[in-house]
């Protein structure tokens, strides 16, 4: 997974200069957070099913082994095919060996993170396979050569009249020559030419959202229909997903599903909900002759066991990411990862390395709101926590914070000196400047305090100084 | 009622407001008084360990954590102003503390006994303010009280008896960009939340802007003053306690 987070800070202060995109995040924020508590509120019983999916997910993951041994032999015994992947490198060569066996020219794909994660469609195109996303977000950063921006929604850093440009520029030489300026238009060319790669296509290629461990189904759930289409027209059906969407039965698939499309995108259900298992029987009018499920380890069994392993129960809804006041403010592409947002921020020093994407876990007011509405109560404050302490001892954090956090851990452990350093550092913070109220500029890593705003005085004596005071009044 | 009869509640003053606002924790002091308890001030108490806890020190926080216990686990109620402070000792300790099964016991007794100020005023005793001459107030949800601490309407409530209006933000829980050393580690970014927080405030048309951590008070407060805005911030308590017409004075 090619990771630029190390550049999270200038990323980040781009990003809060980029007019367009701030209100695509300020829209993003207001539309699917007021949508999401409407259709919760709708539903009585969605914190109960948080925590039933919580649990199925703990139940799955202690036994994980077990039910992708059993998802795998249903899958094999509906005539598919399933490989196991450990890393990347892995997974896409498999994929691409499926391609070349099929002698595929042609690829469509519909939207999955684990084939972004993976780098696949650039590894299919340097064989010569051309591989077109279909979803309509993932079309367009296709396009313009960018990754997603949000896991479900990948082109929402951009609006309408960028989405029209990259067209114009695009589709020109397919002959295409007006500039649109109406989403519905914008939307009907798309279709028009995916819907001739949909006929064309070899293989198709998906991702999943759950895998049913009893009857070896994979179930999608989108929007646009074009999972549909990359799933049924091609002769072969490649389904790329990770160990962990694997759920032991049907019956848990509906409570995920109730979930997922709520969390999401605040709708009661997706458009589509489809549920695959296997490829075309006899008698079918339709479907791939192949079926194959790739799934991806790439650093997942790691969790297991671990402090982490709470974040292997995270179903890609992106509820976090747009209930995230700090993904809100900079974006997805900030964060240098296909994963964004607290989820991202989790998830990215597991899969990459903690050095690459030790801003992540940083990037956090630890304000608590992901934890509040995560359909599967993935505490992704409390993971934060943990990827920073792994920074600490392995010193990965600046030399300012460790030695900052440790002279203050000394001094509180010696509350005369604490007074002492303390009170002579206040009653010095209220004598110098000029504003009676106000410090308008500190030195030192204090400085990134005032270069926004103003520092009120302290007011001069510690509060335990005059307690000691008023104490000794009481006593005479 | 003599001295020794009277019932008595430590105050963990924070070290936020030790230093910068001791103002508030005589407020606190006041409102703990009308109540009728006397207030004992541990005199050893410091921080409550929370920089280094969710600064990747957990080494360091564990010892401040065993500190704090060690000096307020005597008294049967601790009370604090600060939802953060407070979420740290009564949500937080007992995690940090969990491979200590000594210490981890006594964090859990001691989370007992722990109250942030709204949730001891309305829920162990029943306070009943005087007037306040702050008459229109927005509230801002500081995050670890709305999320750790479940403080929501305890201090609109304790406010609208003291004769306030509470008039809401648009997102009154959305977060105001402290977060700590966030605030200093990510300087733009918490710029963007601080100013989205007071545009908010200052559309609600509320005279003050009130919360219950003071982290989030000076962030917002210093960002307001910055920007030239007026607009007043407090802790509740101090508007409760009669102390805002001697905010401005030292």
């Amino acid at each position: 997974m090619d990771v630029i987070s190390k550049d999270f800070v200038p990323l980040s202060s781009s990003a809060l200069k980029d007019s367009s995109l701030q209100k695509s995040m300020s829209l993003l924020g207001e539309e699917l957070s007021t949508r999401r508590k409407l259709v919760v509120e709708a539903l009585p019983e969605f914190e109960q099913l948080r925590d039933e999916a919580r649990d199925v997910k703990n139940h799955t993951l202690a036994h994980l082994d077990l039910y992708l041994e059993r998802f795998e032999e249903q899958v094999k015994a509906n005539g598919g095919q399933v490989y196991f992947a450990s890393t990347a490198e892995e997974a896409r060569q498999t994929v691409l060996n499926i391609c070349q066996q099929s002698n595929a020219k042609r690829v469509t794909k519909s939207k999955s993170m684990v084939t972004d994660e993976i780098e696949l469609v650039p590894c299919l195109e340097a064989n010569g396979i051309e591989a077109v996303e279909t979803d309509l977000g993932e079309y367009i950063i296709q396009l313009r050569g960018e990754r997603p921006s949000h896991i479900v929604a990948p082109a929402v850093h951009l609006n309408k009249d960028q989405v029209s440009e990259t067209f114009f520029k695009h589709h020109r030489k397919l002959g295409f020559n007006a500039k649109l300026d109406n989403r519905a238009d914008l939307v009907a060319e798309a279709r028009q030419i995916l819907r001739e790669k949909f006929l064309l296509a070899d293989v198709g290629i998906s991702g999943a959202n759950f895998l049913v461990a009893e009857t070896g189904t994979v179930v999608l759930v989108t929007n646009e229909g074009n999972a549909e289409l990359t799933t049924s027209l091609p002769d072969t059906h490649v389904v790329v997903t990770g160990i962990e969407k694997v759920i032991p039965t049907m019956e848990d698939a509906s409570i995920f599903i109730r979930l997922l499309a709520r969390s999401a995108v605040g709708a009661d259900i997706s458009a589509y909900t489809s549920f695959i298992t296997g490829q075309r029987r006899e008698g079918d009018l339709d479907g791939p002759s192949n079926f194959h499920v790739v799934l991806l380890d790439n650093g997942r069994s790691g969790m297991l066991g671990t402090e982490f392993q709470d974040m292997l129960r995270c179903i890609r809804c992106s509820a976090c990411l747009h209930h995230c006041p700090v993904y809100l403010s900079v974006g997805g592409h900030a964060y240098g990862s296909v994963y964004n947002g607290p989820m991202g921020a989790v998830l990215t020093p597991q899969l990459a390395n903690l050095d690459e994407a030790a801003h992540l876990p940083n990037a956090s007011t630890f304000c608590g709101k992901c934890e509040e509405i995560c359909p599967v109560r993935i505490p992704l404050p409390k993971l934060m926590r943990f990827w920073r302490n792994k920074e600490g001892a392995a010193k990965l954090n600046s030399l300012t914070m460790r030695w900052g956090l440790k002279l203050w851990a000394m001094l509180n452990q010696y509350p005369l000196i604490y007074r002492a350093v303390t009170g002579a550092g206040v009653a010095l913070l209220s004598r110098i400047g000029s504003d009676r109220r106000f410090l308008n500029s500190l030195p030192g890593i204090a400085g990134n305090w005032t270069k926004y705003r103003d520092f009120g005085r302290p007011e001069g004596r510690t509060f335990m100084s005059q307690w000691r005071e008023r104490r000794r009044g009481v006593d005479d | 009622m003599t001295k020794s009869h009277q019932k008595e509640v430590a105050l963990f003053v924070t070290c936020l407001i030790d230093n910068v606002r001791p103002g508030i924790g005589f407020s606190v002091v006041t409102l703990l008084e009308q109540s009728g308890y006397s207030v004992v001030v541990p005199e050893r108490q410091t921080c409550c360990g929370q920089p280094n806890y969710n600064g990747g020190d957990k080494d360091n926080a564990l010892k401040v954590a065993r500190q704090v216990i060690d000096v307020f686990l005597p008294y049967e109620y601790v009370v604090v102003a600060s939802g953060s402070c407070g979420g740290m000792i009564k949500q937080h300790y007992p995690d940090l503390l969990a491979d200590d099964s000594e210490y981890r016991k006594k964090a859990e007794q001691l989370a007992d006994k722990v109250y942030e100020l709204s949730c001891f005023l309305t829920e162990v005793v029943c306070f009943k303010p005087e007037k306040t001459e702050v008459k229109k107030v927005t509230y801002h949800d500081a995050c670890a009280g709305l999320r750790e601490l479940k403080i929501k309407d305890q201090p609109r409530q304790l406010l609208k008896q003291a004769g306030a209006e509470i008039v809401e933000m648009s997102e009154p829980e959305v977060c105001c960009g402290f977060g700590g050393t966030f605030c200093v580690k990510y300087p733009d970014i918490s710029n963007r939340m601080v100013e989205k927080k007071g545009l908010d405030a200052l559309n609600s048309g509320a005279d003050a802007l009130v919360s219950g951590d003071l982290g989030c008070i000076l962030n917002m407060e210093g960002k307001l003053h910055r920007d030239g805005h007026d607009l007043p911030v407090y802790h509740y308590a101090e508007l409760l306690a009669q102390a805002t017409v001697k905010k401005g004075d030292y």
